[in-house]
């Protein structure tokens, strides 16, 4: 893999509380991603994952602390929003239109527009660019065979997964954020998401993970932010943990910080 | 459009269309039912519901329904019958326009803000506005004299074709075009269809919702002023009765009354083939309940067929 520019801070999430009506989901939440780096957010049901998502998408606002990007601090209230920073997010259930057809969901609120001035102000299509650029995408991207044709609703659940992301490639995203994208994959159709995944980092893109298979973790990622109770409890190198140690960092065995060794060794 | 191959949902309506042609030559060949005279009617007839029903379609495509078109039909309707003896013609026709796309964006933006399904909202609407228009009447109908008024909207032709039929083929070509060409038109079906993956994608979905119930109620207060340039004069009763026929045509017609999928053409010929069915009926002798049975038939059909090409 080649790491050019891996010491440039891409995500700085600093001190993130979220406070829903009765119950304090995140309650500070601090990590960084480099540029082109595969970072897994790991932590058990209901430990503020979904939730830390939601914000660095631009879903929810955050009640307290900051999200920069390149460096800047900055304040989402919409998706659209976070979309102008370039974070894209893909979510478990993907968003993808079914019903409408692959390179109209590539281009989805993205849409090229005719050359024409007058047209182009009305918002007329050009659906031969559409179609010659989304295929130039696929083709750069994936070794999959995918029909920009085809409705979404008929490809397997890989396929789909590999056009939520090349998706977030087009609208220009450097920083992709994934929620349990990989849980409902056979392990053909994961190696397909995984390989996309390592060309994107490849490539500068920086991909935040959330996962509950540490399997997978281990083999993907460069380094596991661990959330516990909406608190980040630890930022460790996968290189340097097995799963036991990651999976006793989730079930808070070991909250100190500071003492990542030791919660590794205590797990074994 | 797809050729017509095999029977789903998008292709219902032409082969109903073609069966009701061949029925009606075996029981209605010599009645005067296929004279053009007699089709030309249909479509005058029906140019109204028509564009009802295209407005339909804006609701629908985005998830939404909006009942209210019954009742903005009259009241465009009215209004224009009450400006036109004063204002110039232009003037009258935007009014009610204008009031048409008000009323629509009102039912819209309660519909988002509230939260409450536009089938409430717009069923109160409906009521407020039949109540509204009875009122602004009197219970008179107001005559309209205006005579470029009744030969645009109304009994003029172009070129040997009714203006209503040309009203009928220019709004239904330009509907047809926002939705396959335009990306407001494809933004409406994506909320239809996902309104979730629209909003990640970063559609103002609320915005775009409201804009299509604009629309609606636009096309609901254009059916008016048909109405009234056919009829040469305005009645709180206009629409009341045609938001079955709309439905049950827009059905048929092969859009999904659950949003995301419309299909302009399918609406038109769904219209045009609840007309026919209607004389034909009439012309064989049969009473406006059995036309009303048939309408209810058409529908369930239609819905169920929807229903089970969309679990396909
Ligand atoms: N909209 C909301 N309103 C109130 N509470 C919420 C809301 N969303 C999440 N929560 C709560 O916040 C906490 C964190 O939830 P979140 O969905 O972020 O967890 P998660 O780590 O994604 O879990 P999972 O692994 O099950 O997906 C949970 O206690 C949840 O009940
Ligand atoms: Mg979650």
């Amino acid at each position: 893999m080649i790491r050019t520019q891996l010491d440039q801070v891409a995500l700085n999430v600093v001190d993130l509380h979220k406070q829903f009506s009765i119950n304090e989901a995140l309650k500070g939440v601090s990590f960084t991603a480099n540029r082109g780096e595969v970072v897994a957010l790991l932590g058990d049901n209901g430990a503020g994952k979904s939730t830390l998502v939601n914000c660095i998408a631009g879903k929810l606002e955050p009640s307290h602390g900051e999200i920069q990007i390149n460096g800047r601090a900055q304040v989402f209230s919409s998706p659209s929003m976070a979309q102008a920073s370039g974070i894209a997010v893909v979510y478990q259930d993907l968003a993808l239109v079914k019903e409408m057809t692959v390179v109209e969901n590539l281009f989805l609120n993205n849409e090229i527009k005719h050359r024409n001035v007058i047209l182009n102000r009305l918002g007329w299509l050009d659906k031969k660019a559409m179609l010659k650029h989304g295929q130039k995408l696929l083709q750069r991207l994936t070794n999959m065979a995918i029909d920009l044709n085809m409705p979404v609703s008929k490809l397997s659940i890989g396929q789909q997964q590999v056009v939520a992301l090349i998706r977030a490639v087009n609208v220009g995203a450097d920083i992709i954020v994934m929620d349990e994208p990989t849980t409902a994959l056979g392990n053909e159709q994961y190696n397909h998401v995984a390989e996309l995944i390592r060309l994107l980092s490849s490539q500068g893109v920086t991909i935040l993970l959330v996962s509950h298979n540490l399997v997978q973790v281990k083999a993907l990622c460069d380094r596991a932010v661990v959330l516990f109770q909406g608190q980040s409890v630890a930022d460790v190198s996968v290189s340097e943990c097995n799963e036991m140690e990651l999976l006793a960092l989730i079930n808070g065995v070991m909250q100190d910080e500071t003492s990542v060794r030791l919660a590794c060794e205590y797990a074994r | 459009m797809k050729p017509i191959a095999s029977l789903t949902a998008q292709t219902l309506v032409y082969y109903a269309f073609v069966l009701t042609m061949m029925v009606f030559a075996f029981v209605l060949g010599d009645s005067g039912f296929f004279s053009s005279e007699n089709m030309l009617n249909i479509v005058r007839q029906t140019a109204p519901i028509v564009i009802m029903a295209i407005g339909f379609n804006f609701a629908l495509s985005v998830g939404l329904l909006d009942l209210s078109m019954g009742a903005v039909v009259a009241l465009s309707g009215l209004v224009a019958a009450m400006l036109l003896p004063n204002y110039d013609i232009t003037f009258s026709v935007l009014a009610s326009l204008t009031i048409g796309a008000a009323i629509g964006a009102l039912n819209g933006i309660l519909t988002v803000r509230l939260a409450i399904p536009s089938l409430i909202i717009t069923l109160g609407s409906l009521i407020f506005l039949s109540g509204f228009v009875r009122y602004i009447s009197g219970l008179e109908s107001i005559p309209i004299l205006n005579q470029s008024f009744l030969k645009l909207f109304g009994s003029g032709d172009l070129l040997g074709i009714p203006t209503l039929l040309w009203w009928v083929l220019c709004v239904s070509l330009g509907v047809y075009i926002v939705f396959q060409n335009l990306q407001f038109g494809r933004h409406l079906l994506a909320i239809g269809a996902n309104a979730d993956a629209a909003y990640a994608m970063g559609i103002n979905k609320n915005k775009v919702r409201v804009m299509a119930m604009s629309l609606s109620g636009l096309c609901a207060a254009f059916a008016g002023l048909l109405y009234a340039g056919r009829m040469q004069s305005a009645r709180y009763t206009m629409g009341e009765s045609e938001l079955l026929t709309v439905i049950a045509a827009v059905a048929i017609g092969g859009s999904s009354i659950f949003g995301g999928q419309v299909s302009i053409w399918g609406t038109v010929f769904g219209v045009w083939l609840i007309g026919m069915l209607n004389n034909g009926l009439i012309l064989s002798g049969f009473s406006s309940n059995a036309q009303m049975m048939v309408k209810g038939i058409i529908l369930i059909v239609a819905v169920s067929i929807t229903v089970k090409a969309r679990k396909l």
